[in-house]
């Protein structure tokens, strides 16, 4: 489903500030896996999702999704396939544009958009129904701004969007992390109900190690822009907080800032 | 301020309030800061007389005006968006361009239109004096362009214009091509300022290079006018306040004009300076009445 060959990406390269962001990383996910991506800060998670979905291009390595080769596709031609949810909930939606606006901007997802109405009276029916599977009763306000709500609500409404139209790959980086705990819990319940139904390919970035073991069938730990510990099958499901720590450990053999893998 | 001072205003009002369309779209609507307009709408009045006085029909030559304000526009936002040249600075060196680009169309500094045939003949053709010409000319080009935007930014291609302006990166990883986006919607906004400097040019019977001096504070004065006093709750509702700032901003301007206090009297090339501070009174008024009704 997603391959990617060993991509290198350095930020500011040849200057004071050069990051090696990925260091020959290579990944390969199936169709329909759920993986769950830590690591510590700087560890190169944002870089992977961003790499997926084309923020930047790598300076070497090859991408490719569903068989295409998109090494060389700029990121809103790869929204073909991808979409995805961020931390901030200011950057999933358009806080000027009403619920009903944004969510047709999110149908139209990888497509043509030509002088048709924005929003169409048959898709204002599919909005009211999916947005009352959310239970915040934002079936009743299509017309208000966005800006008016919520963060938590954004945030569902982002999920929603980002999956009314199936992706190949849904990429969710640290969705939850700007929440509230009751809030980010609603929002993981239905990220995972989403998931599941859809059989969606997912990687989904936590600093929380609880909800990386409990969610998903696969688990990769990143380090300085390599991945240095890839867990699934029973290997994952028997895994604990106390176990992770301990992998970490003895792969590294290193002591590492341990409150910024624990925050969160 | 005489009842003939008070039409020619609004006839100014309606004329330059294409204008100030194109303003808004780039200002507001793509938060793209944009001078090419002092050099497009003379590049469009250029356009026009050039056309006229070489026997092209009037309302064909404002398709021209519209067409090369719109490759303005697109030379604007492509050295933004492909070369990464910072917007204001990009059109500016439009702008620059643009003056000795319409020295070369008009084949000098400007072109006469007296004894020409301009879209007004149509309506004095039904004996409708001069002065109510301008104003139902004027008046209905401007309704008509205020419809165009707003039906064009309820379709698909428009919301994705909006959204552009309002989460660049939210658009982009909902798979639109936000550059593209950009300058197709610059070369919209020169488009319509352009069609602004040729009927401009049609009423005064000439285009002239340095007719475009100070057309961005004009229109940044007018969108700041109107969604000062009518408000820009929506979309339609922002267009047709930026009409109607065009509209009192003239009409300010006129009275301006007119008052004597005392010896004193404003002169025209005082208009710059009353528009800086039109400008400044609008920008601070609502931090003011925020500020008033907070006490």
């Amino acid at each position: 489903m997603i391959a990617l060959d060993k991509i290198i990406k350095y930020f500011h390269k040849g200057s004071v500030n050069e990051v090696f962001a990925l260091n020959n990383l290579s990944l390969s996910i199936a169709e329909g896996d759920f993986v769950t991506v830590i690591g510590s800060n700087g560890a190169g998670k944002s870089t992977l999702l961003n790499c997926i979905a084309g923020g930047f291009f790598p300076d070497s390595g090859t991408i490719s999704i569903s068989g295409h080769d998109v090494s060389n596709w700029p990121e809103h031609k790869r929204a073909r396939f991808i979409a995805r949810v961020f931390q901030d909930p200011l950057l999933g939606t358009c806080p000027s544009a009403t619920i009903e606006q944004n969510m047709a901007l999110a149908i139209r997802r990888g497509m043509r958009r030509g002088l048709g109405p924005g929003v169409k009276a048959a898709d204002r029916i599919r909005f009211r129904r999916e947005l009352a599977q959310l239970g915040l009763g934002l079936e009743e306000r299509l017309l208000d701004k966005v800006g008016l709500l919520s963060g938590g609500q954004r945030q569902a409404l982002t999920m929603l969007m980002a999956t009314m139209i199936r992706p190949e790959v849904l990429l969710l980086d640290e969705h939850i992390a700007a929440l509230d705990p009751k809030t980010a819990n609603q929002i993981l319940q239905l990220t995972h109900d989403i998931v599941r139904q859809q059989g969606l390919t997912t990687l989904m970035i936590t600093h929380n190690m609880k909800h990386a073991i409990a969610f998903g069938n696969r688990l990769i730990m990143l380090h300085q822009g390599r991945i240095i510990l890839d867990l699934s099958g029973p290997a994952k499901d028997n895994l604990t907080v106390a176990d992770l720590l301990a992998q970490f450990y003895k792969t590294q053999g290193e002591e590492l800032a341990l409150d910024s893998l624990l925050l969160g | 301020m005489t009842l003939y001072a008070a039409l020619g205003a609004i006839e100014q009002g309606f004329v330059y309030g294409i204008m100030v369309i194109g303003v808004y779209l780039t200002f507001r609507i793509l938060d793209f800061p944009d001078l090419t307009v002092d050099g497009s709408l003379p590049l469009g009045a250029s356009i026009s007389a050039v056309a006229i006085t070489s026997g092209v029909n009037p309302y064909l030559s404002l398709l021209l005006a519209l067409a090369g304000g719109f490759l303005a526009g697109m030379v604007t936002a492509i050295l933004n968006t492909k070369f990464k040249i910072l917007h204001l600075l990009a059109s500016i060196l439009t702008m620059i361009a643009l003056y000795s680009i319409n020295i070369r169309i008009m084949a000098g500094p400007n072109v006469a239109l007296l004894g020409s045939a301009t879209v007004f003949d149509a309506v004095t053709g039904f004996g409708i004096p001069t002065h109510f010409a301008g104003l139902i000319i004027f008046g209905s080009f401007a309704v008509l362009v205020v419809c165009f935007v707003v039906w064009f930014l309820s379709t698909e291609l428009g919301q994705a214009i909006l959204a552009t302006g309002d989460n660049p990166q939210m658009i982009r990883s909902l798979g639109v091509n936000t550059d593209a986006v950009i300058i197709l919607g610059v070369g919209i906004s020169n488009a319509l300022v352009a069609l602004s400097g040729a009927l401009v040019a049609q009423n005064q019977g000439a285009a002239d290079v340095g007719m475009g001096i100070g057309t961005i504070v004009a229109g940044l004065a007018s969108v700041i006018i109107g969604e000062t006093v009518f408000g820009c709750r929506t979309i339609a509702r922002a267009f047709i306040a930026a009409l109607l700032g065009s509209i009192v901003y003239r009409l300010a301007i006129a009275l301006a004009l007119g008052l004597e206090i005392g010896g004193f009297k404003f002169n025209p090339s005082d208009l710059n300076l009353i528009t800086a501070v039109l400008v400044i009174v609008a920008l601070i008024f609502p931090n003011l009445k925020r500020r008033l009704i907070a006490r």
